[in-house]
């Protein structure tokens, strides 16, 4: 029997223990003489039997198939006669997964060692027996849950109390689940790269001006020096962050400004959702369009004009990049803007201004806060952006100011580093956690700060 | 006097050039306005044009003749025989038919290179279905190469693309179209198949259905955890510490960039729980790690809208606070909470980083029937074919691009009638 065969009967038992629930506390109303003599309503009593019926299997459940394959292998391994036992834990793990296959059939059995065929058919039956004990116990545990939970069942009893108590810590548990997420997050990165950081040290790392992953195989090989200086890949982002910033910034801001305080209503209607248009196109779409059409324009305008641009050049990226956020600031910059009061404009306007003097002068830094989070949290979102970088700019990691040139960045080298086979533990699959986790702490401080700007200097008018 | 007749002077000298700067910030204005509409225009007529050709493809006539001992098998039932039958003479027989002059080994390869690789496969498929056709002949449109669709295309346009043919084929493409032999037909592949390393057999359906079966385990995972989540920090949470570092946790995972939770999934899910790489299991649970932000944030918005009224109105009543929750606030916060999914769904249904990390960029054929089968999604296909060198697939990913686009506005547009038409204002 399968884990979600158990799993379905089990949401079958508790439906049927909810019916049994509330049947009973029907039956004790009936003698009461109507539900009013009861505590809680009758469903109240069924979902608290389906509770007691279900919870405790289900967790049992989840025990079980986490515990299970584990045990098996180890009393396998166990059994097995000495001399057959690699000493090694990678050898092990090895011999392991050869058992392992042979009991599923994946390697054919034919020419193998007696030993091994024995020790494969003992985990094909001991994974059978624990099928079915965990069906057994699972099944069984449901059943006394639900006769636990029924004997329950009376006119005092504060079924209802009980079962918002468990919808409560339910909801509070799922709400924790994203400090789960953070905590994954950073346990992921933060182990995989102390790991990375003890064969190649931190300010290597940090400070390095050469980077060429490459390590080698074999001693005399050429072209694999191994080296992690991660400093080209700061500077490829940085260039092609701060082209897409020079594109989104002035024109994401002056068409929040055209469309909050200009615009009049019809073309404000149509202008700001067909601009957040370019907000919801995935950016694996951007990044075609910047490798196929932006990359090769740019390069043929420059050749025009006598530049040499590479086809993989940081401008046609970082300019693609740049479109992309345009709605992302101008919708930030239009919230905080229409949040100014009408009575700073009024008196401005009274006082003469014109309406651009009005915007330059006291709107915009009335709402300067709340701008200036938004380009950063546009800066960061530049930084973490990777398919647009991915498809248009290049792979080598050249130390360059110049946006003509081709530069690469630390999504590119994290995507390039862990697609494609290779071992886990090497420090080139390494690398990219120890790059992710840069860039997870680079994005963390632009948007606490951010945060923390608009907290600190947000002047509150109304 | 004179002094503020002088200042008259001065001010008035200076409206002049406040004026203009008045004029030219607002001509700024609409210069960026105008800016970033040219920017959607031009996305989307770059891919429509570039994608449209995609839709159809080019089809040959030819004279097929199902001919038992050209398959070189002697009994058709014979399953074994089957497999190793040579389908591909088939075509290549009605091929050298018509062309009879071709003799030398190296022109006879060309001559089949007209024609689609998967040619053999297809007319198996067709034979099987139908065994009458066994020893009887029948003029039929064959698919062609990728190359002889570009050639085609271009040459409706008036400019014919020769590069990749040689000067034979050229001519026999000009006899085949002279006698109206060539034609385009709606590309039916395209939708029908999975992914190909021939351009023309390459079709999305094997990515669309990838992207449905992850795209439902995203919503199975994160819309109910997402809303319990919601109403915890709404309606029951204790204004304490611990509950403002849950706040400040869901705002940030909002903003961290989405490659971080592929290295998460990576990390994790894949080598500590080893789920195994590539299926829609996996794809599903990083896409639902990362869009609940965005759905625990957008349901909550929609439960604050909720007033305070009908809170107090239902405790009045005598319900308790999960009754007053799950019966009343719950039901009117429901419009937005679903926009706001949909909306976490149309990023989901477009996000690529974090599924690279988790290999679901691998090249796979077949189509996934169920979620623990490899798959691929669809912006990954996307980025697939925009990695690959054929010229022939630039069109096919423009296309895929449509069709993704297509979704995505089918989704947004449903939120937007949702809201419309669900949402009260109080």
């Amino acid at each position: 029997m399968q884990a979600n065969d158990v799993f379905f009967l089990l949401m079958g038992l508790s439906a049927l223990a909810f019916y049994m629930g509330r049947g009973r506390s029907l039956e004790i109303a009936g003698e009461l003489r109507g539900i009013r003599n009861l505590h809680s309503l009758p469903n109240y009593y069924g979902y608290y039997t389906a509770l007691w019926c279900g919870l405790p299997a289900l967790l049992l459940l989840c025990l079980w198939i986490i515990v299970d394959d584990p045990v098996i292998i180890a009393v396998v391994m166990d059994s097995l006669p000495g001399e057959v036992l690699p000493s090694n834990s990678v050898e092990h793990t090895l011999l392991a997964n050869k058992i392992n296959n042979l009991a599923v059939g994946v390697l054919p059995s034919a020419g193998q060692s007696e030993v091994l065929i024995s020790a494969a058919q003992q985990l094909r039956d001991l994974t059978q027996l624990s099928r079915w004990g965990m069906a057994a116990t699972v099944l069984c545990l449901a059943l006394i849950g639900l006769a636990w939970g029924r004997s329950f069942v009376a006119a005092k009893f504060r079924a209802r109390q009980r079962v918002e108590k468990v919808v409560q810590y339910a909801l509070f548990a799922c709400a924790c689940l994203a400090i789960f997420t953070t905590l994954g997050i950073v346990l992921s990165v933060l182990f995989e790269s102390l790991q990375f950081f003890k064969s190649v040290p931190v300010d290597d790392f940090v400070l390095g001006l050469e980077w060429s992953p490459q390590t080698a195989i074999r001693a005399d090989q050429v072209g694999s020096s191994g080296s992690f200086g991660a400093v080209p890949l700061f500077v490829g982002t940085l260039l092609v962050s701060v082209v897409a910033m020079c594109i989104a910034v002035p024109v994401g801001l002056m068409s929040a400004i055209y469309l909050a305080e200009y615009a009049n209503r019809s073309v404000r209607a149509y202008a700001k959702p067909a601009l957040e248009i370019l907000a919801g196109i995935p950016t694996v779409v951007y990044g075609f369009f910047a490798a196929l059409t932006v990359a090769p324009y740019l390069r043929d305008l420059g050749e025009s004009f006598g530049l040499s641009v590479s086809s993989e050049s940081a401008l046609a990226a970082g300019a693609v990049m740049g479109v992309m956020i345009i709605p992302f600031i101008s919708s930030l910059a239009d919230d905080v803007i229409t949040a100014v009061p009408q009575a700073m404009r009024d008196g401005s306007l009274a006082m003469g201004a014109t309406h651009s003097e009005t915007v330059r002068r006291v709107v915009i830094p009335a709402a300067l806060p709340g701008i200036v989070a938004g380009i950063m949290l546009a800066v960061s979102r530049a930084i973490g952006e990777t398919m647009i970088v991915v498809m248009a700019s290049g792979m080598a990691a050249n130390l360059t100011f110049n946006p003509l040139d081709s530069v690469t960045t630390v999504t590119v080298q994290i995507v390039t580093l862990l697609t494609g086979d290779q071992e886990f533990d090497s420090p080139k699959t390494l690398a990219a956690f120890a790059l992710g986790l840069m860039l997870f702490i680079v994005t963390l401080i632009l948007n606490i700060v951010a945060l923390q700007v608009v907290k600190r200097f947000r002047e509150q008018y109304e | 006097m004179s002094n503020s007749n002088r200042n008259l002077k001065r001010i008035q000298s200076s409206l002049v050039w406040r004026y203009r700067a008045e004029k030219a910030f607002r001509w700024c204005g609409v210069v960026a306005v105008a800016l970033g509409l040219l920017a959607v225009l031009a996305l989307f007529s770059d891919i429509i044009i570039k994608g449209k050709g995609a839709f159809f493809a080019t089809y040959m006539q030819f004279e097929v003749t199902y001919d038992q001992e050209l398959l070189g098998i002697d009994n058709f039932a014979d399953d074994q025989q089957l497999i190793i039958a040579d389908w591909e003479s088939l075509y290549k027989s009605a091929l050298r038919a018509d062309f009879p002059d071709v003799r030398k080994r190296a022109d006879k390869r060309k001559l089949y290179a007209l024609v689609s690789d998967g040619t053999g496969y297809d007319l198996k498929a067709r034979l099987l279905a139908d065994p009458k056709l066994l020893g009887q002949s029948e003029i039929i449109w064959l698919l062609a190469d990728d190359d002889i669709d570009t050639y085609f295309k271009t040459l409706l346009d008036g400019n014919a693309y020769t590069a990749r043919l040689t000067d034979n084929q050229v001519e026999w493409l000009e006899q085949l179209d002279g006698t109206e032999r060539m034609r385009l037909q709606f590309n039916a592949n395209f939708f029908n198949r999975g992914d190909s390393r021939e351009p023309e057999q390459a079709g999305i359906k094997g990515a669309v259905i990838g992207s449905l079966l992850t795209l439902v385990l995203t919503l199975i995972l994160s819309f109910p955890i997402g809303i319990a989540a919601a109403i915890y920090l709404e309606e029951f949470a204790p204004k304490n510490r611990w509950t403002e570092f849950i706040e400040v946790n869901i705002n940030n995972l909002a903003a961290v960039p989405s490659i971080i939770f592929g290295l998460l999934g990576l990390a994790i899910f894949i080598n500590f729980f080893h789920i195994p790489r590539s299926i829609p299991v996996i794809g599903g649970l990083v896409l639902a790690v990362m869009t609940l932000p965005t759905i625990i944030i957008t349901s909550r918005a929609a439960i604050t809208s909720v007033p305070p009224s009908i809170r107090e109105a239902a405790l009045g009543m005598g319900a308790s606070r999960n009754q007053m929750v799950l019966h009343h606030v719950l039901p009117l916060a429901l419009p937005g909470i679903l926009t706001g999914a949909i909306i976490g769904m149309a990023r989901a249904l477009g996000e690529t980083a974090p599924l690279l990390m988790i290999g679901m960029v691998a090249f796979i054929a077949d189509i996934p029937g169920s979620f623990t089968e490899p798959a691929t999604v669809l912006p990954v296909q996307i980025f697939l074919w925009a990695d690959s060198p054929e010229r022939a697939f630039i069109e096919k990913t423009s296309a895929a691009i449509m069709v993704l686009l297509s979704f995505l506005i089918l989704m947004n547009i449903s939120a937007v009638w949702l809201r419309k038409r669900l949402e009260r204002r109080w």
